[in-house]
């Protein structure tokens, strides 16, 4: 089985702190890392070719030093990486973005299987995946937390969806977006960083792609940034100690009163809220 | 001029509360711009009288695309459907609920469309003068808000979180067309079959939908303790959520993970105990309306976000709040017997 996997490298969201101050992030210092809900994608990757045989590539677009993203995905058992990178691509948004995806998966030749992130924790919009799978025509699948069976051409997947599992089969070539449940990611292991650092990367600028130049980058973003603004970060609520017995029981009155202040204990004026329906039921 | 969509959401003919709280967007905007709002919906088979409360609810239009194969989520029957219709009434704004379906069809049709999409949008506004759709959403995890907008493609996408709005009241006595359009069959998609929809997964939570959700971390120490938790759930009829590190312990599944790599909710009231409030946790919780946190660490993170904190020990307190929740319940149903 031939799978590719989209990769993405993000700033590692659990080094970024807020400045008390200023309420601006601090982003000095700030590694990069392999955006961590594509490890999920690239273990199921690397677990089905373990069943099926095959190749695994990782592939991303982002600037040079993306490779280590490659490099690490490569080090956990993925065979070959390929860095899309121009400076033609920057400022791209999810159009251009899987667009130039959707051109290099071209360029990359045939595949069964294409594996991507439910997200990113960067741009956190998920939309990335759908649109790489409607550029190349191919079925698309989200939120995949478990697949029951991938062969004979198809693909049987558990889909992650509000009321519980969606079971759906599609044909391949197919892309899925996966899930923290899919599976568990593996550590790179020695060996594996030693094949990496052997490996080359193949490196595809614009020029690579057969691509229209209008499509990419910032001219080709149909969404436009106008405005960025830091949120507040507290909402300033009270706050009550319940460090004793008497301490405690006075918490327990105060959010009491607080909850029933907001109307949210109450079971007729949830009931009321709910509207009757799919949706309310549980 | 040209409208505003909504994408409504059924299942089995019901439609779902997240419909009517893109109406109640959409009127807003609509209103601003002076057009029609209409609400799209998709379905293998659903009533007038379904259908008409869309119209009492703020639309002016029901576009109605029925087809038993739009019984289950297939993206690219959805997809095909809707950018038909989009392309023969060219909308210019175009909202659906960020939800597993909105959030996979809406990606698909804008790159069909060549439309601009945003996501998880928390604010939605009209710009004065241009009238271009301003969208603003959460971006890094909710430590920056970004508005985008979208001047020289249409229609203007977007998606919006599932309880960040309330829907408008019922008015009868709104007037409004509802339109049904057959499904061409060659859009129906072949490469993919839906199997079926487990709905009754063991312990499995509905916490998108769910108006009350309370949350345990690893604050609770053992997985017995986790049932502090469910039973503070039941007692306020919410659903039971969890950090991450409480569903690595295995002392609840994945499906109620909430945050960063879980799932990401506006419910009307946050109540979670032993968790510390990392930002990848709080990033799936920052548009609840109401947060309370218990924590024995005054300088939790989680305590910044609350709308109401309690220092102290959740051993102590969840019983506690347990108890006097039910009792305040059961009085109410008492005295609403009356
Ligand atoms: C890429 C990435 C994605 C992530 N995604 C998520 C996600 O989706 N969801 C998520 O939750 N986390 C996520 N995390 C993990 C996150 O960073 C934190 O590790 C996690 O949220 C911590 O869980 P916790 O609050 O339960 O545990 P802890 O941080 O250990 O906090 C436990 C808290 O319990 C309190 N406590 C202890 N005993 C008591 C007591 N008796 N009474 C009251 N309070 C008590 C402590 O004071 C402490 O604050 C992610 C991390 C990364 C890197
Ligand atoms: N620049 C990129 N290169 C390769 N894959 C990407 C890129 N951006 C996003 N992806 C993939 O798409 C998923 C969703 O990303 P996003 O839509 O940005 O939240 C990620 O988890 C990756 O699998």
């Amino acid at each position: 089985m031939e799978i590719l996997v989209a990769i993405k490298q993000v700033p590692d969201t659990d080094k970024v702190r807020m400045d008390p101050v200023t309420g601006t992030m601090v982003r000095e210092g700030v590694d990069t890392i392999v955006n961590p809900l594509d490890l999920y994608a690239i273990e199921l990757a690397i677990r089905l070719k373990e069943q099926h045989g095959g190749k695994v590539t990782a592939f991303t677009m982002g600037p040079p030093a993306a490779d280590k993203a490659l490099k690490e995905a490569i080090a956990m058992g993925c065979d070959a990486g390929v860095l899309v990178t121009d400076r033609a691509f920057s400022g791209s948004d999810t159009w251009a973005t899987s667009y130039a995806l959707s051109r290099a998966v071209a360029k990359m030749g045939r595949y069964d299987l294409i594996l991507a992130g439910e997200r990113a924790t960067d741009g956190d919009t998920g939309q990335v995946g759908p649109c790489l799978a409607a550029w190349l025509d191919i079925p698309v699948l989200t939120y995949v937390g478990s697949l029951e069976s991938a062969d004979g051409g198809s693909i049987v997947a558990r889909r992650l969806v509000e009321e519980g599992y969606q079971r759906v089969r599609a044909k391949m070539p197919c892309l899925l977006t996966v899930v923290k449940e899919v599976a568990n990611p593996r550590l790179p292991t020695l060996r594996g960083k030693k094949f990496a650092r052997q490996t080359a990367l193949a490196v595809y600028g614009a020029g690579d792609l057969d691509a229209d130049p209008a499509c990419l980058g910032l001219k080709g973003s149909p969404t436009k940034v106008s405005k960025i603004f830091y949120p507040k970060v507290t909402r300033g609520g009270a706050m009550v100690k319940a460090l004793d017995e008497a301490g405690t029981e006075n918490a327990v009155d105060e959010l009491v009163a607080f909850l029933e202040a907001r109307d949210l204990i109450a079971r007729d004026v949830i009931a009321r809220e709910e509207i009757a329906g799919e949706g309310a039921q549980r | 001029m040209n409208e505003v969509w909504t994408i409504a959401e059924q299942s089995g003919g019901a439609l779902k509360a997240v419909s009517f709280e893109l109406l109640a967007r959409g009127r807003q905007l609509a209103d601003k711009l002076g057009v029609k709002l209409a609400s799209v919906v998709l379905a293998d088979s659903i009533s007038d009288e379904a259908l008409r409360e869309l119209i009492e609810r703020g639309a002016d239009e029901v576009l109605c695309v029925e087809h038993p194969a739009l019984a289950g989520f297939v993206c690219e029957t959805f997809a095909k459907a809707l950018v038909a219709l989009a392309r023969e009434r060219t909308p210019q704004v175009v909202l659906a609920a960020a939800t597993s379906s909105g959030r996979t069809l809406m990606p698909h049709i804008a790159v069909t469309l060549h439309a601009g999409l945003t996501a998880d949008c928390t604010e939605l506004d009209i710009e004065e003068g241009t009238g271009l759709l301003l969208q603003t959403r959460p971006a890094i995890g909710g430590n920056i808000m970004a508005t985008i907008k979208t001047p020289d493609h249409k229609p203007q996408m977007s998606t919006v979180r599932p309880k960040a709005s309330r829907p408008l009241d019922r008015d009868a006595c709104r007037t409004g067309s509802i339109e049904r359009i057959a499904l061409d069959p060659a859009f129906v998609e072949r490469r993919v079959e839906v199997l079926g929809l487990e709905r009754d997964v063991e312990g499995f939570e509905n916490l998108e939908e769910a108006q009350v959700v309370v949350a345990g971390g690893r604050g609770l120490k053992k997985a017995e303790n986790f049932k502090l938790v469910r039973e503070l759930a039941d007692a306020l009829g919410g659903a039971v959520g969890a950090s991450r590190e409480a569903v690595d312990r295995g002392w609840t599944s994945y499906p109620h993970q909430v945050g960063l790599s879980g799932k990401t909710i506006s419910p009307r009231l946050y109540v979670c105990a032993g968790v510390s409030g990392a930002i990848q946790h709080l990033a799936g919780i920052k548009t609840a309306e109401t947060i309370v946190s218990i924590n024995s660490d005054p300088e939790a993170g989680i305590h910044k976000l609350a709308d109401f904190a309690v220092v102290g020990d959740l051993f102590e307190i969840l019983p506690r709040l347990t108890k006097r929740i039910a009792e305040r319940r059961a009085g109410v149903a008492e005295g609403a017997c009356k």
